[in-house]
């Protein structure tokens, strides 16, 4: 625990809500996409999990501000720099292999990052974090159960997730900057072993690529906003 | 390409104390991927408390060309319908 709030509480939220949000994002895009009606619903589900918590993180990050911004104010009405998420979470879909290990890799990031937050100090994160730590359980779970069947499926399958661990592994590093290094002994042990399960050989090490906590992102998050934002940019404050 | 993902049938129980009805069938390669299929098509509106999956390959039906020997004969038994009996005005919880 301890380490919590190291950082401030305003930042920490913001930085779990924008991971929440940019996801969800990315997952949605999957709507109507997905290989099979199951997976296409699955996908979903979790993108509206992660909707649900960016929701409840950056209500509370514009309480923390205190400058009258809510989760919608600080999803639709800041720019690329001021998005706190990790690079990870705004990564491009690719194939379904890609997004499935991408899943893997933050589901169990966020599991162990949330059992963390549900022994805090503040009763808001540890609300959030109790909620949370049932659905992204879940999702772990679920990620894990298809990198099993993709990595020992066919040599097609295992070519594919292969290639997402690549992609998505010089995104881990940025996982455990600062005061989340503690998280990474227990995530290495839980992904390797799913890993070696599924009979994946761990990735080499690489030069990991970071920034995304203070604002410097990929290409890939200024279209996404592009997308997610237009409609509020366009006619501020429309209401359904 | 040609999908040879098996069929699984899904049984949800809506709650406790009611029995698993069936309510679909979703694809998957084996029983577990069946489970997490089937809970996140059938059940993500909180419709159940448990989940039965059957592989569709295990279901023995009855044969439509049979149909009339199997089912025609109860058709005229209508004595066989409870309806025969005037319930008591007094009597609840039939």
């Amino acid at each position: 625990m301890s380490q919590t709030l190291t950082l401030s509480p305003f930042e920490l939220a913001l930085r779990l809500g924008d991971d929440a949000l940019t996801l969800s994002h990315r997952l949605c895009e999957w709507c109507g996409h997905a290989p099979t009606l199951e997976v296409d619903l699955a996908l979903s589900n979790i993108g509206l999990d992660l909707l649900g918590q960016a929701q409840f993180f950056l209500n509370y990050a514009g309480e923390l501000e205190g400058a009258g911004r809510d989760a919608d104010a600080l999803a639709y009405h800041r720019d690329e720099y001021e998005f706190k998420n990790c690079l990870l979470a705004e990564q491009p879909n690719g194939d379904f292999a890609r997004t499935i290990v991408r899943q893997l890799f933050f589901s169990t990031w966020q599991t162990l990052r949330f059992q963390e937050l549900a022994q805090s100090s503040d009763k808001n994160f540890t609300a959030i974090a109790a909620k949370a730590l049932k659905e992204v359980t879940y999702h772990a779970n679920f990620a894990a159960e298809w990198v099993l069947r993709l990595g020992d499926g066919t040599k097609e399958s295992k070519r594919r997730v292969v290639d997402g661990i690549s992609w998505s592994w010089r995104y881990v590093d940025e996982l455990f900057i600062g005061e989340d290094a503690a998280l990474r002994p227990a995530w290495e042990a839980i992904v390797r072993a799913k890993l070696a399960q599924a009979g994946l050989e761990p990735p080499a090490p690489v030069r990991g690529i970071t920034g995304g906590r203070e604002g410097r992102h990929s290409e890939h998050l200024g279209h996404l906003l592009a997308e997610m934002q237009y409609l509020q940019r366009s006619h501020p404050n429309a209401q359904w | 390409m040609t999908n040879v993902t098996p069929i699984w049938e899904v049984f949800v129980r809506a709650k406790n104390g009611l029995a698993h009805r069936h309510v679909g069938s979703v694809h998957a390669a084996d029983a577990r991927g069946a489970v997490e299929a089937a809970r996140d098509v059938y059940t993500r509106r909180s419709e159940g408390v448990s989940l039965w999956v059957v592989p569709s390959s295990a279901i023995t039906a009855s044969d439509p060309g049979e149909s009339a020997a199997l089912f025609a004969p109860a058709e005229d038994k209508i004595y066989r319908h409870p309806t025969f009996y005037t319930v008591p005005e007094n009597v609840k919880n039939i």
